[in-house]
């Protein structure tokens, strides 16, 4: 077994601001991974160079297919990396809006993954619409409206099941329960542990919520001024941080 | 057989929203547990017992020293472990009982029993029945098994702990308390609990206050003494 | 029965087919492209023509530029030779090309149309003009060009696909009774231009050549002869070309695609053959009006 993504010596920066500053980092299969930091951390750069999403200056992330075929996503070509996007990875959004297609009924939003790789059959498509809509605990006889007609939570929601439905091997997530009351935090928090633990995802978390990611993360990775910091087993992180960052992080956090 | 053999272990921690003070805890433990024996320890309060139980466990990092776990049928030294393999151990090898159940909201009793036999591949059934009869032993009536336990009284989360711990039946086996917040009748469940797994080969290290528990369960006891220099 | 007109004198002063020969050949390169790669867009610099956009200012380039002195010249719009649109470009061709115009898509060489292809199917070295008016059939889904390009490049697809799945999850079936998008030569989605449904079919492995001019869009696109054309569909809900279910009131068809003319205050309707040029060459019903 090796490691599913893979990245060393990323360095990207914004005029004078060093948004990573000599990153490396892996995750594996089935690892749920936190990368956590204030604003401004770098996390959320980092996300986006790991998902081929930003081109970073220097460095390499090398993706490895489930056929073992290695791929160095910072050469890919746009096709390639949709292609990836499509079958192998997933993508879950802070904001749900950026994901869904709003004027697209909830099924059809579940759906469009499954037609994009080629499902044809109107029938299939719904029966695993819905069987995905009732796996992220939304009424599947709600398939056919609108997601303007739904809470930002059930939102939120409905991005998972339309990232989870073509069964991807790894899951990029940016803040996905950010902007969400706590209550429906927590709800959706209890929701992605579930998801994850069931279908075995490797997930790469971008979060400022500590209690979130000592749910979710096996493994947390601490950034500060674009750089890790410190990295390690989510409960020894957050037990026995090292770095003066890290303490004054977990320090920080109400205990609940 | 030696299943752990842990030596020199320091730890210190270092405070730096404190000024960077310095606070030792551990020096030079050395601990060797063997296949179906229990090892207690002991020492007064703030000796830094359970500082060792996890750094037994990698739930704190050692500053020094070695421990070494049989683990898949190997000697792996597990302070120098990286995450993964902290991991792996942990799912097949280390399991702990710690004083408190971390609650994972709305996942019912029964199933936070069933886990760790779930992440190493027993089917969902066999988990589920395993956890229940263990859950039932503890004298937790089955209409509670369906239950998140965020609502349970202490000594209530402390048996679904305690089901949690034994149901995956590893073979090196930390438990911190076990008996704290329990009545009689579950005490004896527990050194019952306690006695098969040695028994059944299962090494265990243990803290217990309650020194009948102590003197029931333990083969030896290691005695643990504060730091008193500065680090 | 003849409907050939003979060859008119054409206007002086005019390059032949109105457009200069320099555009022309900047068609025919957009047109060639467009053959070699079925359905792909391709855009070129589109002229002003003497009519507003909408009215069929891409298929006019298109013909001029494809326009020779011995061709036969066909207009229909709606199937109709005799509307004002298909007339006013039938007679801007013979003023300006003095080419040969005519009412019958078998004795025709080039067919302008709009709305429809004709019933009588096309044979080998026939081509059909189709005036577009929004080539993208990405269009209403996908705002943004480049995008939608990219999607294009990339055969990414799923999103028409969701467009369909919308209108069976709300109407129960297919909505789009015209424009329906198709799949051309497994390759490239293209918008037939607001052609019915029911005309779809005659697309796939037609024998003539077929060209779409979108003058305000300025793109070009082709489907060459014997070319493979899908009318895109789900597996369980597959594609129905959509006719009344009537005969004609002229000519008794039950095959072709009818319009359907009030033909009084009180309500009173018919149903006849959209293909003037196919009903006028059938025997009429004895009680035909």
């Amino acid at each position: 077994m090796s490691a599913l993504l893979q990245a060393e010596g990323l360095d990207l920066r914004f005029g004078a601001v060093r948004a990573l500053d000599g990153v490396a980092i892996s995750i594996w299969p089935g690892e749920v991974v936190a990368i956590v930091g204030e604003s401004g951390s770098g996390k959320s750069s980092l996300l986006r160079v790991l998902a081929g999403m930003q081109r970073a200056d220097a460095g390499a992330v090398l993706y490895r297919d489930a056929a073992g075929a290695t791929h160095s996503v910072l050469d890919a070509s746009d096709a390639a990396l949709r292609r990836l996007m499509r079958s192998d990875w997933g993508f879950v959004h802070q904001n749900a809006r950026d994901a869904l297609r709003m004027e697209v009924s909830a099924g059809g939003n579940v759906g469009e993954r499954l037609m994009a790789a080629g499902d044809r059959h109107y029938g299939h498509i719904r029966e695993v619409a819905a069987h995905w809509l009732e796996r992220v605990e939304m009424d599947p006889a709600r398939m056919d409206e609108s997601p303007k007609n739904f809470s930002g939570g059930m939102q939120q929601r409905l991005q998972i099941a339309r990232t989870l439905v073509t069964n991807p091997r790894l899951v990029f997530m940016d803040e996905p329960t950010g902007g969400l009351d706590v209550s429906v935090q927590a709800r959706l928090l209890d929701l992605i542990r579930g998801l994850v633990a069931d279908l075995g995802l490797a997930v790469l978390l971008v979060t400022h919520d500590i209690a979130a990611a000592r749910l979710l993360a096996h493994r947390i990775v601490v950034m500060r001024h674009g750089q890790v910091v410190e990295e390690g087993l989510t409960d020894r992180v957050l037990d026995d941080p090292q770095h003066p960052y890290t303490q004054l992080l977990v320090s920080s956090v109400l205990a609940a | 057989m030696i299943m752990l053999q842990a030596q020199g272990l320091q730890k210190s921690f270092t405070l730096h929203l404190q000024g960077g003070i310095a606070m030792a805890v551990l020096r030079n433990v050395d601990i060797t547990l063997r296949a179906g024996e229990c090892v207690a320890l002991a020492g007064p309060s703030g000796a830094g017992k359970s500082t060792l139980m996890r750094c037994l466990y990698g739930n704190y990092g050692c500053d020094g020293g070695s421990i070494h776990l049989r683990h898949h049928g190997a000697m792996v030294d597990i302070a120098a472990a990286d995450a993964r393999q902290m991991r792996e151990v942990r799912r097949d090898t280390l399991g702990y009982v710690s004083q408190f159940l971390r609650v994972i909201p709305r996942v019912p009793s029964l199933d936070i029993v069933a886990e760790p036999m779930r992440a190493r591949g027993v089917p969902l059934e066999e988990a589920r029945a395993r956890a229940a009869a263990l859950l039932t032993r503890l004298n937790m009536p089955p209409s509670l098994h369906g239950l998140p336990p965020a609502t349970f009284s202490g000594g209530e989360q402390q048996r679904v702990n305690l089901a949690r711990g034994f149901a995956a039946a590893h073979p090196v086996l930390l438990i911190d308390e076990p008996t704290a917040s329990l009545d009689a009748a579950n005490a004896a469940v527990v050194i019952a609990l306690i006695e098969e797994a040695k028994a059944a080969g299962q090494a265990i290290i243990g803290i217990f206050h309650d020194l009948p528990v102590r003197e029931r369960v333990a083969d030896r006891l290691l005695h643990i003494e504060p730091v008193c220099e500065p680090a | 029965m003849s409907e050939t007109s003979p060859k008119p004198r054409p206007l002086a002063g005019y390059n032949f087919g109105y457009l200069d020969e320099a555009t022309k050949r900047m068609i025919r390169r957009a047109l060639l492209k467009a053959v070699c790669i079925p359905g792909h867009q391709v855009p070129f610099g589109a002229r002003e023509m003497p009519l507003p956009y909408g009215w069929g200012t891409g298929g006019i380039q298109v013909t001029s530029a494809v326009l020779g002195p011995s061709d036969v010249l066909k207009v229909i719009d709606q199937g109709a030779d005799d509307t004002t649109n298909a007339v006013s470009i039938r007679r801007f061709f013979s003023r300006v090309a003095g080419v040969a115009t005519t009412e019958s898509t078998a004795e025709a060489s080039i067919i302008q149309t709009r709305h429809r292809i004709p019933e009588t199917p096309l044979r080998e070295g026939q081509i059909l003009v189709y005036q577009v008016p929004m080539p993208e059939p990405l269009f209403k889904l996908e705002p943004r060009v480049a995008e939608s390009t990219k999607l294009h490049a990339l055969a990414d697809y799923g999103l028409m696909q969701v467009k369909l799945y919308e209108d069976i999850a709300r109407q129960g079936e297919v909505g789009t009774s015209y424009n329906h998008p198709v799949m051309v030569n497994h390759r490239y989605l293209m918008s037939p231009s607001p052609i019915p449904a029911f005309d779809n079919p005659k697309m796939h492995m037609n024998a003539g050549l077929q060209l779409f001019g979108a003058g305000r869009e300025k793109r070009i696109y082709a489907v060459p002869p014997y070319t493979d054309v899908r009318s895109l569909d789900f597996e369980d809900h597959p594609f129905k070309p959509v006719r009344a279910p009537h005969a004609c009131a002229i000519c008794g068809s039950e095959e072709s695609y009818l319009d359907e003319v009030i033909t009084d205050d009180a309500g009173g309707r018919m149903h006849v053959c959209s293909d003037t040029d196919y009903c006028a060459s059938r025997p009429p019903l004895e009680d035909a009006p």
